[in-house]
């Protein structure tokens, strides 16, 4: 599938590395994401791909390298780091739904209290998200009393409250039962045509394969291959992403 | 000898019911100073405990460990007969034995307050970590994440810890009668050398204390599960 695309990288990364202690978690990550692109990141647990989508809008601080957002570097002492992150999105494993707050709550606490936007005009704004994920009905309820497709839901549409130009997903489906699945990944995908910017680490090959305009396949720290997804599943040349494809298909 | 008779404790309590009342109301309002008190203080140990400045971290600690791992009432002795050999005579005009009481209250509040201060802590601690990072990836400062996600949470972590805290502190003001404070336990020994009788008084400091503790304790029980029962995941 082929979305709105342009050249303009929205995200440069270059040489990026984490080393948490000896640990050496990325050993350089080179990439340009582009507007409107959605970018699948696979591989094996524990091979850096949760590490790399968290550099991305500093939750982990990279060791080396750059990450640059809209032609500006977000991993240095100047970069105003809550400003920037207005403008970034992020969807979690385990929703982290602010469970002090109703759903209206987790929707308005950022545009109200960061971005200064009327309570009002916050709140139509929240309940236009919520339909569009099919959960207006559930506006004063509190996270706890939603399904985890549900709450993963209302995430997304806490992030896209805030009008980022790029949404970060990590491992958006993995904590859910099997049958809710389905309906975070449609959003997902309705969102993808409507030209967000995506990156999204997942294990769902179904949804890289389809929804994806490119895949990368991250293991011991490096992108080991990267390509279109059609190409990617069908002529996969890195022996490690082979390897690791037999074994999740 | 009969050692014990009911009519006798109720006759004793209607004659010196004034003496046992106001005994309960010293102890009440000891505890509500205390917990107030060591609210703040321990509040303020926590933040020092969990900042970044080693000699203060150290600080905190020992005095946390030292009167978290001795009796309150050694504490109470230590401190008080510690002032009096020091020569340190707290006085108040027109307020009778406001040194012993003084100490007392002192030695209570450092007490809880060290209790107070691990409570605190704890429940800052046990805020989840993605609760912190769904804030700040939405932009919100470390403040406005303190403010609206890490204090409310912990708040509600806190607050049994802390109202049980105060059901013990109440129970634990009878050890300060130790020093001359006329609250409930103190006031139980006066009808007790008094009146020749030694088990009916403290029988009833015991319903008096019971009353005050029972319902409070299960006030606790109950906000418990109430802020349990809207955020359980």
């Amino acid at each position: 599938m082929s979305h709105v695309k342009t050249d303009e990288a929205l995200l440069q990364v270059r040489g990026l590395k984490k080393h948490f202690g000896h640990l050496e978690v990325l050993r350089g990550i080179d990439i340009d994401i582009h507007k409107g692109e959605v970018v699948a990141v696979i591989g094996p647990s524990g091979s850096g791909k949760s590490t790399f989508i968290r550099c991305l809008n500093r939750l982990e601080e990279p060791t080396a390298g750059e990450v640059i957002f809209e032609g500006q570097q977000i991993n240095t002492k100047k970069a105003d780091i809550d400003k920037i992150r207005q403008k970034i999105g992020m969807v979690f494993q385990n929703f982290n739904l602010f469970s002090n707050m109703t759903i209206m709550q987790n929707i308005t606490a950022a545009p109200i209290n960061v971005k200064k936007i009327p309570k009002d005009q916050a709140e139509e704004r929240a309940l236009n998200l919520l339909d569009r994920v099919g959960l207006k009905d559930k506006a004063a309820e509190y996270p706890v009393r939603l399904s985890g497709g549900q709450r993963q839901r209302v995430a997304i549409a806490r992030a896209l409250a805030m009008d980022p130009d790029i949404l970060l997903f990590d491992e958006p489906t993995s904590a859910l039962d099997p049958e809710m699945v389905g309906e975070v990944l449609n959003v997902m995908k309705e969102l993808a045509e409507d030209g967000m910017t995506m990156v999204v680490v997942t294990h769902e090959m179904g949804f890289a394969r389809e929804v994806s305009d490119r895949v990368i396949f991250i293991d011991q720290g490096v992108i080991q291959e990267e390509n279109e997804p059609k190409e990617f599943f069908a002529h996969p040349k890195n022996p490690r992403l082979k390897d690791f494809l037999n074994k999740v298909l | 000898m009969d050692l014990f008779s009911a009519g006798r404790m109720a006759s004793l309590f209607s004659q010196y019911a004034g003496h046992f009342l106001s005994g309960a109301r010293m102890a009440l309002i000891l505890s509500l100073i205390t917990v107030i008190l060591s609210t703040i203080l321990g509040t303020i140990f926590a933040l020092g405990k969990m900042s970044h400045i080693k000699p203060l971290k150290w600080l905190i600690s020992i005095y946390i460990e030292i009167f978290r791992s001795t009796p309150l009432m050694v504490q109470v002795m230590v401190i008080y007969f510690g002032a009096a050999a020091f020569g340190i005579k707290i006085n108040v005009p027109f307020m009778k034995d406001f040194n012993s009481f003084f100490w007392g209250l002192l030695v209570l509040v450092l007490n809880s307050s060290a209790y107070v201060a691990e409570i605190v802590r704890s429940g800052i601690g046990a805020v989840d970590s993605g609760q912190i990072e769904a804030a700040r990836s939405l932009g919100m400062s470390h403040g406005l994440t303190l403010k609206m996600v890490i204090l409310p949470q912990a708040l509600r972590n806190i607050l049994p810890a802390l109202m049980n805290e105060f059901v013990s502190i109440i129970k634990e003001t009878s050890i300060v009668s130790l020093v001359g404070i006329s609250e409930l336990m103190f006031c139980a020994k006066d009808v007790v050398s008094i009146s020749y009788r030694t088990l009916e008084p403290y029988v009833i400091a015991a319903i008096i204390y019971f009353i005050m503790v029972f319902p409070l304790s299960k006030l606790v029980a109950y906000i418990e599960r109430r802020l349990n029962a809207s955020v359980t995941r």
